[in-house]
């Protein structure tokens, strides 16, 4: 078991609520998540997991109507303070979504959108850049050859590791992931999942997920949500063969949810 | 919610219960058998072995099922694991107890060394702890599973007394009762291994309701 103790966190939770007009999506969560490590959230739908996977870059700012309170501690300061820089906060905890999402332009654009949105013009260090993100998410030997063609043409798991790349491409420090793998069969999950494991030597990721199984093959750490409430968090093994909240359990065993 | 998983694991506990109550009656026969030192008995409980062996086989694939299929988690998942460990040493209980019914049949070609007196209590002994882990599984009651635990050091200790009893009383003293004090000796061997089997079901069966490990941790369990 690992020492409590030694455990670096990346990112510290305190008392974050979010609202949703009169509807608390999110109640007093407390919570640290370790750098280099998987964690993945889980609970039935409107548990509020994906709710706060959107707090840790600030993307709920964007729907209408939400209110955020509490702190989310990254690298020592609290991203909901007034003066965060939003672009560079995104750069930081980059996101992946349900639904592969790459933009109508070729697959070297896609890659290097992020590096054009923060300023960057020079082709050698875009090339470099878009060649190691390919090569991290095993896309180059594919690709390398066809870097003009249409990102929406590849299939959909290509788009899926593409839009990993584009992630990977402006240097994030944490990759968010939201049900990344939803829209794929199994084997293309499979890989995915090879790739999150392979990714999480350099990257501190944290995945929403409805598939159980899948949190805890690939998990370090599991939370599971209810109601807006985070009822359990701990390790996966732990989580998995004795959680210690009987709501957990029966969400696990599948006698609810 | 009910879900027909429920109604799958319902028939696994119902299968444990019924190879536990063929043991239980294997042990209760093997420890008569050697109170009476009757054959008819001993060679009883050598047929009721194949059963065992059967039942075994049957629950090893049904948990073997039903992982594959329902991939089970925490409580559940601890249930069907333990299920196939517990069956493990359910069968070689029943093992050990064919194991004395043929010293039985052994010792009645041969007048008794000596009175049986410490052999008899390692039998109730075992014949206890078989049954109160049994009961321990079939209500979920580690308190009880705890008790066996704590039984093991006094099987151990009756096992040593038998042993050193038959060793320096009668086997150093006069060679001629090594073929008469030997089957004796095993005969304690095996009770206290049907006690070690025990042991190990009362820790599965902690397990299976806590989630703890108590096993290889004696401390764990004051």
């Amino acid at each position: 078991m690992a020492e409590i103790t030694s455990r670096k966190n990346i990112i510290e939770v305190k008392s974050l609520s979010v609202f949703y007009g009169q509807f608390q999506a999110l109640k007093s969560v407390q919570l640290e998540l370790q750098a280099r490590k998987i964690t993945a959230l889980i609970g039935p739908s409107g548990c509020g997991k994906s709710t706060f996977l959107r707090t840790l870059n600030r993307m709920n700012d964007l729907i209408e109507g939400a209110r955020t309170e509490g702190q989310v501690i990254f690298d020592g300061e609290n991203i909901y303070d007034p003066g965060t820089d939003l672009l560079e906060l995104r750069r930081r905890i980059g996101m992946v979504f349900q639904r592969p999402n790459p933009f109508p332009l070729n697959i070297f654009d896609n890659v290097v959108y992020g590096l054009r949105v923060h300023g960057q013009n020079d082709r050698r260090y875009m090339e470099e850049r878009l060649f190691r993100s390919l090569q991290a998410v095993n896309l180059w030997e594919e690709l390398k050859d066809r870097l003009e063609a249409d990102a929406l043409c590849l299939t959909g798991e290509q788009q899926q590791r593409l839009c990993i790349a584009r992630v990977l491409a402006v240097g994030p420090e944490v990759i968010l992931m939201d049900e990344p793998c939803s829209a794929l069969d199994p084997t293309a999950t499979a890989r995915i999942e090879d790739l999150m494991y392979q990714l999480k030597e350099k990257y501190t990721i944290i995945i929403v997920t409805h598939n159980m199984q899948q949190a805890a093959r690939v998990s370090d750490y599991t939370g599971y949500f209810l109601l807006g409430e985070l009822v359990e968090f701990g390790q996966t093994n732990q989580i998995f063969t004795s959680p210690r909240d009987a709501r957990t359990e029966d969400y696990i065993t599948g006698r609810f949810g | 919610m009910t879900r027909y998983f429920d109604e799958e694991l319902l028939e696994l506990n119902k299968k444990i219960l019924e190879m536990s109550a063929v043991v239980e009656n294997s042990i209760g026969l093997s420890v008569r058998a050697l109170r009476e030192l009757s054959r008819e008995k001993a060679e009883a409980i050598v047929k009721d072995d194949d059963r065992i062996d059967a039942m075994e086989l049957e629950i090893e694939e049904k948990c073997l099922n039903l992982i594959a299929l329902y991939q089970p988690a925490a409580a559940d998942l601890r249930f069907v694991v333990m299920s196939m460990k517990i069956t493990t040493d359910l069968e070689r209980i029943a093992d050990l107890a064919v194991d004395i019914s043929q010293r039985v049949l052994e010792l009645a070609d041969q007048p008794l060394l000596k009175p049986l007196i410490d052999i008899p209590k390692l039998a109730t002994l075992a014949q206890n702890m078989v049954r109160d882990v049994i009961n321990s599984f079939i209500n979920k009651d580690t308190e009880l599973a705890r008790s066996v635990i704590l039984r093991d050091n006094e099987a151990d200790e009756l096992r040593n007394l038998v042993q050193s009893e038959l060793i320096n009383d009668y086997m150093k003293k006069d060679a001629t009762t090594v073929p008469r004090a030997i089957p004796l000796l095993l005969v304690a061997r095996h009770l206290e291994r049907i006690c070690d089997h025990a042991t190990n079901i009362a820790e599965d069966v902690i397990y299976m309701v806590k989630g703890e490990v108590v096993k290889h941790r004696p401390e764990s369990l004051r």
